[in-house]
């Protein structure tokens, strides 16, 4: 049973923790095709709407659309075209490179799981440590491993959620070079971060959350940086 | 349910005024005498602990299907006033066991059950108040769980005492007790009411003050 | 159907991997268990034979040490939050209950086979009179305890002060498992075993297990939704 979606549709989504607002009829569009950012402070809400778009957490009001239709309506085949990468990894330390790979790919129903994961491997330029333990590498190596984890099953939709933070620069480049190519073969990406230069560098458009609520998009990103500290300056000092 | 509030609280007082009238008016049980009394004080809360257990259990699971806050809400409340109820039945039972029959406690199936019920609920806050983030969730879930094991602890009590019976027997009561004891019984549940409606009330008011906090801020 | 038992298999097999290389959870497991069974034997023993006690005590050490191993299990899953992974698998979500309920059970079933002869040798109880009955009070008995366990450890895998919550939680809920358990277990070390008494015990610890494995997997995906 094979499913697709081309357009998501997030509409008037809302989520309390008890006492707590974490999102506020948030809206948002995006298509395939796109790198759409999510911006705003911590908690602004980011993690949370990416979360409750994974099908990980549910909405307290709102809904979200997968090409017109809901999670519910679409039952657990929607999960084989989302990919997620947390700033947690999720990679067992425990298990070499090439075992996380195999596992997840034949979890996330990958035929020729073997396959797959050698060549999730050399995307990850993690070749030649395939056989080696997770935990002994690096937070850059394990970032490039986790990424390839998310994209084993070639999800359509990817949500990443600060996917720069403790990066260097080689590695920062390679991730902004994937998540291009990743575009251009008709991704949808959803990046929440707060690393505005590098965001600059590989966003469409981007949205900026604060306190749970949609406070201004951002159609064009170029001078992004400028225009947002500018906001935010307005923000402190304003009477 | 604002307005019937000071009306429900006024019957419950009411009631509790006038019990003791009703209940030193209640004929004499012939073993225990005047100590019997406290049935009345007994009774009413622990068969209310028992439906507040239950009452909480599936407001748990309607929470768990459609996520609304308001179901929390009353969950929540159903679980306090559960501990509440439990805990004055479990003193005033005790008190009236040892003077009628000498024993403090009997691992009998009804009181057993009370026991791990009340346990269970007290557990639900525990979670709720150290369990972080999320845990209006996981306490849903327990409260199902809590309400599933209940029939099971019974039965096993039950087959474990019938190798071992008990030697003390709770009475089934003649008509003259009943009057006393549903007129108890309405006060107590008038004041279950009142406080549940009070609670649920309180939630609702923190719901509207934070929503105001973050509106102001536009 | 059969997508639901290849998950299970593959979520099972992972852990059985990760296990098998560093065995860390059997070993502390087991050698949890034991000393466990030596503090209740240095402060129980007397000269006579304890007989019923030796029941009580067995399921004891069996709900500790499967308390430690619960936590310990999903706290592995904690570490790079892996648990979401798990729950982000295109599959019906139930099948990582079972995966890891799978493993759960033989990591307990190892203890107990350890645990059981060294039990019946301290306190000098017959727990091997009547084999059939013994290892169905167990099966039937661990797989009661764990099935909810199972439950309440992935339930409370990222919440604060897991680590006392869970048998704060678990051990109310499972009372019914631990008095059929023990009360069965005891009717096979009375001095005129009642053999009867056993079966009714196991019968009621099959229906628990059967009504709490239902409403597992019916809660499994409402309560880890966040």
């Amino acid at each position: 049973m094979t499913f697709d979606f081309h357009d998501l549709s997030i509409r008037e989504l809302s989520r309390n923790y008890g006492r707590r607002r974490a999102l506020s009829r948030v809206s948002l569009d995006c298509r395939a095709g796109e790198i759409v950012g999510l911006l705003g402070p911590n908690g602004a809400g980011k993690s949370t709407l990416l979360a409750i778009v994974s099908t990980l957490a549910a909405a307290s009001s709102g809904e979200v659309l997968y090409g017109g239709h809901t999670a519910k309506h679409i039952g657990a085949v929607l999960r084989s075209r989302i990919g997620v990468l947390s700033h947690d990894l999720h990679l067992y330390s425990e298990l070499s490179a090439r075992e996380n790979l195999v596992f997840f790919a034949r979890l996330y129903g990958v035929i020729d799981s073997d396959a797959r994961a050698s060549e999730a491997l050399r995307h990850a330029l993690l070749f030649d440590r395939g056989t080696d333990l997770v935990s002994g590498f690096s937070r850059g190596m394990r970032q490039r491993l986790a990424l390839e984890r998310a994209l084993l099953h070639k999800p359509r939709l990817l949500l990443l959620d600060e996917p720069f933070t403790g990066l260097d620069d080689a590695s920062t480049i390679g991730l902004i070079d994937r998540l291009k190519s990743l575009r251009a073969a008709g991704c949808m990406v959803l990046l929440a971060t707060h690393d505005l230069d590098t965001a600059e560098e590989v966003l469409d458009r981007a949205v900026v959350l604060r306190d749970g609520r949609l406070v201004g998009t951002e159609a064009d990103v170029r001078g992004l940086r400028k225009r947002y500290q500018d906001r935010l300056h307005a923000a402190v000092t304003a009477p | 349910m604002r307005k019937a509030f000071p009306l429900l609280l006024g019957a419950a007082g009411l009631i509790f005024l006038t019990a003791p009238v009703v209940i030193a008016r209640a004929p004499f049980e012939s073993t225990m005498g005047l100590v019997q009394k406290i049935f009345y004080f007994h009774m009413p809360p622990a068969m209310l602990m028992l439906l507040s257990a239950f009452f909480c259990g599936v407001m748990s699971a309607i929470y768990l299907v459609k996520r609304r806050a308001q179901y929390d809400w009353i969950a929540h409340a159903a679980a306090e006033l559960t501990v509440v109820f439990g805990a004055i039945a479990m003193v005033t039972g005790p008190l009236w066991a040892r003077k009628a029959w000498g024993v403090w406690w009997v691992w009998d199936p009804r009181l057993t059950m009370s026991l791990l019920m009340w346990m269970i609920f007290v557990s639900y806050l525990l979670l709720r108040r150290y369990g972080g983030y999320g845990s209006e969730t996981l306490a849903a879930g327990l409260a199902v769980f809590g309400m599933a094991t209940s029939p099971f602890v019974y039965i096993s009590v039950n087959i474990w005492r019938t190798i071992h019976p008990l030697t003390t027997v709770v009475p089934t009561l003649p008509v003259d007790f009943a009057v006393p004891l549903w007129y108890a019984f309405a006060g107590f549940l008038l004041l279950y009411i009142s406080l549940l409606t009070l609670r649920v009330r309180l939630e609702e008011q923190r719901a509207a003050v934070d929503l105001l906090y973050l509106e102001s801020e536009e | 159907m059969s997508a639901f038992w290849r998950v299970v298999w593959i979520v099972a097999r992972k852990d059985l991997a990760i296990e098998a290389r560093s065995r860390e959870l059997i070993n502390t497991t087991v050698f949890f268990a034991l000393s466990c069974v030596i503090i209740f034997a240095v402060s129980f023993v007397r000269e006579r034979a304890l007989g019923d006690a030796a029941a009580g005590i067995l399921w004891v050490v069996i709900a500790f040490s499967g308390t430690l191993a619960l936590g310990r299990t999903f706290e592995r899953e904690r570490y790079a939050d892996t648990l979401r992974a798990l729950l982000l698998a295109p599959s019906a979500r139930p099948a990582i209950y079972v995966g890891k309920l799978i493993g759960i059970l033989g990591l307990l079933f190892t203890t107990e086979i350890i645990v059981v002869p060294l039990v019946a040798l301290l306190f000098q109880a017959r727990l091997f009179a009547y084999p059939v009955l013994m290892s169905a009070l167990l099966i039937f008995g661990t797989i009661g305890f764990s099935c909810v366990g199972t439950l309440f450890a992935a339930m409370l895998a990222r919440a604060r002060s897991r680590d006392v919550l869970l048998p704060i939680l678990l051990y109310p809920v499972t009372i019914p498992v631990m008095i059929a358990s023990v009360r069965g277990t005891g009717a096979l070390l009375d001095a005129a075993p009642q053999l009867d008494m056993a079966r009714l015990w196991i019968m009621l610890l099959v229906s628990f297990d059967v009504v709490f494995l239902t409403l597992s997997l019916w809660t499994f995906e409402p309560v880890m939704t966040e």
